[in-house]
């Protein structure tokens, strides 16, 4: 989230759209009734079903999944045509004004440079074109014919009314409807906030969807004000958290990323991170980039960094692909090339698509170890459950570990929320049986492997051996201490470069990153987290609710990265002068000597409004930007392609039916099906009286929701002769699941290129251990594809058939 | 369930004592639910079972979000669900929490042959006192919201008591405090119409020309009341009934027991000055004792009704 | 930094409704004399804070156990609600977070470690030590036979792309500052989490 839950309610109009607020985040949806009821605000729901979002929406349309961006190129084109964007944020502060180079187009389907063995682009012709002293050009004037806000226009005319909902299925008159709520808000003192979740990323084109609709937030320069922004609600307690750590197959903490092959040595690697200003006098602060790694390396292996082994650059590991993200682990795992795995908190068996597949990658390992509260389906693969889990014991040679762990009761420690709070919690009890923490468990697993090292020797031990682990309790290290060394601390008297006059003793917890330096004098585990726990103690324990002017800030409760920073890019919620553009609900301004208001300025704070620096100040040209450069894998601006599953052919460009660049192993190509065998869309959801797999578990949960059902309007229900609750067999090329049928009418069949075009709706959590009745789980039908940029599986659309079917034997 | 000290009655089942101290100073007590800001997500419902230490048996899906399929003796709350399509043939979904209204003129209590087994609080809340319960039936047939439920292991008849030991500490109920979008508001009935009359304008500002607040006089009006859309059509919502009323036969066969009561009441009155004493069961008639297996009966064999 | 500060943020109708709350239930009289209520269950219990396992929102929640954390006796949480003075969920809860209660205490809780040997049909339960010990043998084992300190151009890249691990989703930070190092230490690149899904 880019603003706070609490924020939403200062919101002009909701859009919920690639989510479903309500059910999955109903606390954090309180604020949208506020808005409602406090701000008049009007909530508007796109979604394929009629949701219990949609329940309480002043306005609701269907759409056909997989289709957003063409519904929101849809309402680019009408905001550009009509002229209801924010005209003087957008020249000041989006790249609309800037030239992009020659060779740059964009010509059926396809972007410049694409290549077709690789199924990839060479990005280099999406960028700006350069003056002589390496700053982008720029045409205030609009006139030119590159500039960004005309290669938009362009790029978006044939989004037409009539063809979106030729693509979407939405009646072109609700359609057209949204676009003019949407449009009221380009006044500079209104603000929409858009709700987005998994409905959005868990697509082919994923990360599209969401900058299609961090565009449009753009234009109407809803970006950085109260009540806008793009709001990323994050699914688990502390994914955020576990993303912000770097636990990502190709990330370092805060963001770093992990050293690629071919970047040889530290300055090999700092080489592609300079992010030399792309215009005059622009921040562009990842030009610390450095500070932050070698910090990081200080925290991770302490005096065995050193400016003579490149502060231990080599004990990095190195990639040789873009990721090893878990749709590439399971294919390596089918192929035989992983001997071992550790799920620590996660059940893979039902939250990875295609579940066959995930069944066969796990009888192939060598051993399997699952670190978990609960008695998860992942840890009990093996065991013969059925056709839930049809497994032959005595042939699968997978050695399985399932070691207990504590739950969020039973230890300390800190989550980040969705809008980067990170709050501390406290133990209430001791965990039952023999349970221990998953600290704990890591660390006995750790000390074991560096024993056997120091003993036997072997393959490369000299980064295990150097690991600092300088903990009072080694054994089980505790939370506080692993905080402080996120925090960060100075490794030497810090002193000024001009006075030399010492600033930070040595020793001292940080306040901050900007502390942070390059030379090795400084060490923290987590960068973005600096600041978190200081020598006044732990920030994120604080919990002073005040709310300067309810403006749903509570600056002093729990701790925010960055900076303890509420709202990203909050300059821009002042004009260029540095006064509000919503005079109501100001965040920052300019009082003539510096920056102030309710929250920290996401800016220097006393750099002059008159300076030019641009408010995104974390991008080289210090611009949002409507056109991304070479920063997407599918293009710099978005397109609608097709699910890799599709019923219909892309009617923009027949040729390129879906994403040129998404992540499909050959494999999983040949387990796609046609619509000719599985004719209808299917898309998968969450019950907002479960949490994905894990309260199955729990007893009241398993009453409020007990069984595997899907959704089915009442139209195919009636074509098919299924009735309300009745048995179905509902099958894709990869599986199949028998369940209840929930006959509805908030599912209507869709329009979709002229023809009738049904959904049905798969609710995920089932499996079959626990409190619940024993299901398959939605990823029985799910196909293994990526999104082009993050890998996210596409659990949103693919195609299914349906066929009622008698109750199976019990 | 509870039994709060008798000065709080002010209607007692099955007893013709006025009761001896009926305190003035509490302010009537009502729980408001705007269902246009209801989001069905029963935390309500969680909250109950999670508070009140009840866990009903896991069922099946049948056909509807609403699980369990119908109130029980375990099962206070029930979030229940209607697709409705409107005039303009736009779908709305209209969910409404059941459970008791804690009405003013309680059906139940004076269906109730049993002695003190249900009773109203000064602040309006009416709750049933499981140790003088007999189990008869007799509250389900009087009741014009068929809310109470007859437990088969033990006979007795359970429903919501708006978390009267919350209240009586100065909470608010389980379901209020739980509830993530405020839609089910608690405070002096007051307080509760006057925050309706705003959430109605704002509702009449939206296109709901008929919005309106339930708390139907058939009844005395309630404790527990509704914000609609569509007030003029209460049944939309999972069959609320459009004009709540207590069976007549209640009225008959109270009229049949009174005397009864009356007599046994004035023997035990003479050494009880406000304590009351349990009639017991052998001061039911035989006819009641039928009437009650009978309701018993078609209690057990109840099927829920569902919506679509 | 002040740690029980409460400041009330208007909530729509809360100012209305709070005002009276005090005055509803039965009064002080009635306090004195609730005895004959069902007793109010917390009124010994311990309030712990901590922030509800599940989404995003991060909840503030308060922990009621039993037991007063003397040594000689061990706690058990009876009951979790929702914490008023959190700014976000300000007391409120949604049918995960209100059932929590039920997850701490599942029948399906884990409480000792277990091992399925190769075909085996059954979990049996195992020592600890017997687990990680197997554990720690099988990673060095395969650590160093498929470890890999140079690719084919005889660049460094020491990694090791044959066992992988998927970091949880509800641990802490620092739980998850520790698996890093620890992964990374060793090399390892099929590391992921579960941020997708």
């Amino acid at each position: 989230m880019t603003n706070t839950w609490q924020d939403i309610k200062n919101a002009n109009l909701v859009i919920v759209m690639g989510g479903n607020a309500a059910e999955a985040h109903p606390c954090g949806f309180k604020w949208v009734i506020e808005a409602k009821i406090e701000n008049g605000a009007k909530l508007v729901v796109v979604d394929p079903r009629f949701t219990r979002t949609a329940s309480v929406a002043d306005y609701y349309a269907p759409i056909r999944p997989g289709t957003d961006i063409a519904f929101l190129s849809g309402v680019i084109r009408y905001l550009l045509e009509q002229d209801a964007i924010q005209h003087q944020y957008v020249r000041a502060y989006t790249n609309a004004s800037l030239v992009v180079k020659e060779g740059f187009a964009f010509e059926n389907g396809l972007f410049s440079g694409y290549n077709e063995e690789t199924h990839s682009y060479d990005r280099s012709s999406w960028d700006y074109e350069l003056d002589e002293q390496g700053f982008a050009k720029s045409d205030d004037s609009w006139q030119h014919p590159r500039c960004v806000i005309n290669l938009l226009r362009q790029h978006v005319s044939r989004y037409t009314p009539e063809t979106v909902s030729r693509i979407c299925g939405t009646p072109q008159d609700k359609f057209l409807h949204i676009c003019g709520l949407i449009a009221a808000t380009a006044a500079p003192d209104k603000a929409m906030t858009s709700l987005f979740a998994l409905g959005w990323t868990q697509h082919s084109v994923g990360s599209q969807n969401i900058r299609t609709m961090a565009m449009i937030q753009l234009l109407l320069g809803n970006i950085g004000v109260a009540g806008g922004g793009m709001n990323a609600l994050r699914g688990h307690s502390n994914i955020q958290g576990l993303t912000d750590v770097g636990l990502l197959s190709n990330l370092m903490p805060g963001y770093l990323n992990l050293p690629l092959d071919k970047e040889t040595s530290l300055d090999e690697y700092m080489k592609t991170k300079q992010y030399k200003p792309l215009r005059p006098g622009q921040t562009s602060y990842w030009q610390n980039y450095r500070k932050f790694v070698v910090s990081l390396q200080k925290a991770i292996y302490g005096d065995a960094a050193t400016q003579d082994n490149n502060w231990a650059y080599d004990w990095l590991p190195k990639l040789d692909v873009p990721m090893y993200d878990i749709i590439r682990a399971f294919e390596m795992m089918n192929n035989g090339q992983l001997t071992g795995y550790i799920c620590q908190g996660f059940n893979p068996l039902q939250a990875f698509p295609d579940r066959g597949k995930i069944r066969r990658g796990l009888s192939k390992l060598k051993f399997l170890v699952t670190m978990d509260p609960l008695d998860t389906e992942t840890s009990r693969f093996w065991q013969d459950f059925g056709p839930q889990n049809p497994a032959r014991s005595a042939e699968i040679q997978t050695e399985v570990f399932q070691l207990p762990t504590t739950c969020f009761a039973e230890e300390n420690g800190s989550l980040v929320n969705s809008a980067r709070w990170l709050q501390w919690h406290w133990k209430a009890a001791e965990a039952p049986g023999e349970a221990m923490s998953d600290i704990w468990i890591m660390s006995g697993i750790f000390h074991r492997l560096r024993e056997l090292y120091r003993k036997e020797g072997g393959a490369f031990p000299d980064p295990i051996l150097n690991l600092t682990w300088k903990y009072t309790d080694p054994v089980e290290p505790d939370p506080e201490e692993l905080a402080r060394e996120m925090n960060g601390r100075a490794l030497a008297d810090l002193t000024d470069p001009a006075t030399g006059a010492v600033l930070t003793k040595a020793g001292t917890l940080l306040d901050g990153f900007a502390q942070l330096r390059d030379d090795g004098t400084t060490a923290s585990g987590c960068w973005i987290f600096s600041g978190s726990f200081t020598e006044k103690g732990n920030q994120m324990a604080r919990r002073d609710a005040t709310d300067p002017r309810e403006q749903g800030i509570a600056p002093n409760w729990a701790w925010a990265w960055p900076a303890n920073r509420r709202i990203l890019y909050n300059r821009a919620s002042a004009d260029q002068d540095g006064k509000a553009w919503n005079p109501a609900k100001p965040i920052i301004e300019w009082n003539g000597s510096r920056w102030e208001g309710i929250d920290v300025p996401d800016y220097g704070p006393t750099v002059k409004p008159s300076d030019g620096v641009g408010p995104f100040i974390m991008n080289a040209e210090g611009m949002g930007r409507l056109f991304a450069r070479d920063l997407m894998a599918d293009g710099p601006f978005p397109e609608h392609y097709e699910p890799l599953e599709s019923p219909v052919e892309n009617v923009l460009h027949p040729k390129v039916r879906s994403n040129p660049v998404a992540r499909v192993f050959a494999s999983d190509r040949a387990a796609f099906g046609t619509p000719q065998h599985y004719p209808y869309v299917a898309t998968t959801y969450r019950l907002t009286e479960h949490f994905h797999f894990w309260t199955k578990h729990a007893l009241i949960n398993a009453i409020l929701q007990p069984e595997e059902f899907v959704e089915i309007g009442e139209v195919l229900a009636k074509e098919k002769g299924i009735e309300q609750g009745g048995w179905v067999k509902v099958s894709s090329k990869r599986g199949e699941v028998v369940c209840k049928a929930y006959v509805t009418k908030r599912i209507k069949p869709l329009l979709v290129d002229g023809k009738p075009t049904h959904v049905i709706g798969v609710p995920l959590h089932w499996g079959f251990t626990g409190q619940a009745r024993k299901g398959y789980g939605a990823n029985t039908l799910t196909p293994s594809v990526g999104d082009a940029n993050t890998q996210t599986p596409e659990f949103k659309a693919f195609l299914v058939n349906v066929e009622k079917t008698g109750a199976p034997a019990a | 369930m509870s039994d709060l000290q008798s000065q709080d009655y002010v209607r007692r089942s099955a007893s013709t004592l006025t009761p001896p101290s009926v305190r003035s100073h509490e302010d009537e007590v009502a729980k408001l639910i705007d269902v246009s800001r209801c989001i069905g997500c029963k935390a309500c419902q969680s909250a109950c079972m999670e508070w009140n230490d009840l866990r009903p048996e896991v069922g099946h899906f049948e056909g509807s979000y609403e699980n369990p399929a119908d109130l029980g003796p375990s099962v206070w709350t029930l979030m229940k669900f209607a697709e409705h399509e409107n005039e303009q043939g736009n779908l709305e979904w209209l969910i409404r929490k059941d459970g008791c209204m804690h009405c003013e003129d309680p059906g139940c209590l004076k269906a109730c042959p049993a002695p003190g087994a249900i009773v109203q609080y000064a602040n309006g809340i009416v709750d049933f006192i499981s140790d003088k319960c007999i189990g008869c039936g007799y509250c389900v047939k009087g009741c014009p919201f068929n809310i109470p439920r007859i437990s088969k292991q033990d006979h007795k008849s359970y429903k919501c008591t708006l978390c009267s030991d919350r209240v009586s500490v100065g909470l608010e109920p389980a379901c209020v405090k739980a509830c993530p979008t405020g839609a089910i508001m608690f405070g002096s009935k007051t307080d509760m119409k006057h925050q309706a009359a705003e959430r109605i304008e704002d509702l009449k500002s939206r296109g709901f020309d008929q919005a309106g607040l339930y708390d139907p006089p058939e009844v005395g009006g309630t404790h527990v009341m509704y914000v609609l859309h569509h007030a003029d059509k209460p049944s939309l919502y999972s069959g609320l009934p459009d004009k709540p009323r207590i069976s007549p036969v209640v009225g008959a066969w109270k009229g049949f027991i009174k005397p009864l009561a009356v007599a046994g009441i004035a023997l035990a009155a003479v050494g009880a000055f406000f304590h009351w004493i349990t009639a017991g069961p052998n001061e039911v008639t035989e006819e009641d004792e039928a009437e009650g297996e009978r309701v018993l009966r078609e209690a057990d064999a109840h099927e829920p009704e569902k919506s679509p | 930094m002040a740690l029980t500060r409460r400041e009330f943020i208007k909530v729509t109708g809360l100012g209305l409704a709070a005002s009276s709350l005090g005055m509803l239930g039965f009064g002080a009289a009635g306090v004195a004399q609730a005895a004959a209520v069902r007793p109010f269950k917390l009124t010994h219990a311990t309030e712990t804070r901590n922030t509800c396992t599940y989404c995003s929102v991060a909840c503030g929640i308060l922990i009621y156990s039993m037991g007063d954390r003397a040594k000689n006796a061990r706690s058990n949480i009876i009951h979790i609600e929702g914490d008023p003075d959190h700014p976000v969920n300000r007391g409120t809860l949604c049918p995960k977070g209100t059932a929590l209660l039920d997850v701490v205490h599942a029948p399906t809780r884990l409480k000792a470690p277990r091992y399925r040997p190769p075909g085996g049909t059954e979990f049996k339960e195992v020592s600890w030590d017997f687990a990680l010990d197997r554990i720690a043998k099988l990673m060095k084992e395969d650590r160093d036979k498929h470890f890999i300190a140079r690719n084919a151009a005889g660049t460094t890249v020491n990694r090791w792309t044959s066992t992988g691990m998927l970091a949880a989703s509800a641990s802490s930070n620092e739980t998850a500052y520790l698996t890093w190092k620890v992964a990374r230490s060793l090399g390892m690149v099929v590391f992921d989490n579960q941020a997708r899904v």
